[in-house]
């Protein structure tokens, strides 16, 4: 905005305004946002990766080998079921209770943690059998995809844990409820993710 | 909750509809239970003979979980920030749906353009 000084004789002064003040954090989460959909973007690149290179197995391995949708189905479940508990959580906090909202969180970590291991037992067995990422652009592919979705719960994981130590050492405060919604997001948004991939991979996989 | 609801001025939804509510994250919860069990239990059991129609069944639970998902986790409205969440998402689905839809055209056709044999160079001018 620009304001007009006019003194007696002199061509007009312009002054720039300061600009109104912005509550700390109130564009957080639009920007947080914005970082999900480029998110979201990495993913759709690997997701048409393996889409072209999904059915080049190189004599190797198919998707009907391969996968245990027992254990597929098990996974879903947990990722599923971290979510429901993160959305406690975030209703806990909503009422301030530091307390059940850590215990929330520490549940939310507790599904994601079962969601990795389970994941790696997988790869280890995957591996373990001979599909390793180097034996055909069908693996190649389906190890990129999943595995940057298993990278982003991991660390989904770390910065839950921060936040524990965060909301342990200085309470429910107004930026840590921001980040703990930020995360929220983020959570909510690798079960999304997820969705994508037990359809196109693991049941379309199966249909081949 | 002294810090709760102030300072936030930029068209969030008011009060706790932006973080959602205990009701919305169930319903969200058993709808996205349902709609993950079904296509595993089509793929699982083979109740659908053909497989094409089951792939295409299950594009469209998935389709739909994910805007259950979208809608009960991650609240989006057209109202949150102002309508500028909304809009970057559409970009994002624009964007998703070139580069999805484009390489798989592309590269289909590649694939079946360019086999060995299909074409005999002789018959080139």
């Amino acid at each position: 905005m620009v304001s007009t000084a006019t003194t007696a004789g002199t061509e007009p002064v312009f002054h720039l305004e300061e600009e109104h003040a912005h509550a700390e954090g109130g564009s957080t989460m639009l920007g947080f946002w914005l970082y999900l959909m480029s998110d979201c973007l990495i993913f759709a690149m690997l997701f048409a990766a393996y889409g072209v290179l999904g059915g080049n197995y190189a004599a190797g391995p198919a998707p009907k080998d391969l996968f245990d949708l027992n254990l597929v189905a098990l996974n879903t479940a947990m990722l599923l079921f971290s979510s429901i508990t993160y959305g406690f959580a975030m209703l806990t906090m909503d009422k301030g209770r530091v307390a059940a909202t850590q215990g929330w969180l520490a549940v939310t970590g507790l599904f994601g943690l079962a969601f990795l291991s389970i994941e790696l037992y997988e790869f280890a067995h995957l591996i373990h059998e001979g599909a390793t990422p180097q034996r055909s652009a069908f693996l190649s592919s389906y190890f990129t995809l999943v595995g940057t979705h298993g990278l982003h719960v991991t660390f989904g994981i770390v910065w839950l844990v921060t936040l524990m130590v965060q909301v342990a050492r200085f309470g429910l405060i107004e930026a840590n409820r921001r980040r703990l919604m930020c995360l929220s997001m983020f959570w909510h948004f690798l079960d999304v993710i997820w969705i994508g991939v037990f359809t196109f991979v693991y049941l379309m996989g199966m249909l081949r | 909750m002294s810090a709760h609801g102030h300072a936030e001025g930029h068209g969030q939804a008011s009060g706790g509809a932006a973080h959602g509510s205990f009701k919305g994250y169930l319903i969200g919860f058993v709808l996205s239970l349902i709609l993950t069990a079904i296509p595993f239990w089509l793929v699982m059991t083979g109740a659908i003979d053909d497989k094409q129609v089951t792939a295409i069944v299950i594009m469209v639970f998935a389709a739909v979980q994910i805007v259950v998902h979208m809608v009960f986790f991650l609240h989006m409205n057209t109202a949150s920030e102002g309508g500028w969440s909304m809009l970057a998402l559409i970009f994002t689905l624009i964007l998703v749906v070139i580069v999805l839809t484009g390489s798989l055209w592309v590269m289909y056709h590649l694939n079946a353009n360019m086999m060995p044999g299909l074409h005999d160079m002789r018959e080139m001018p």
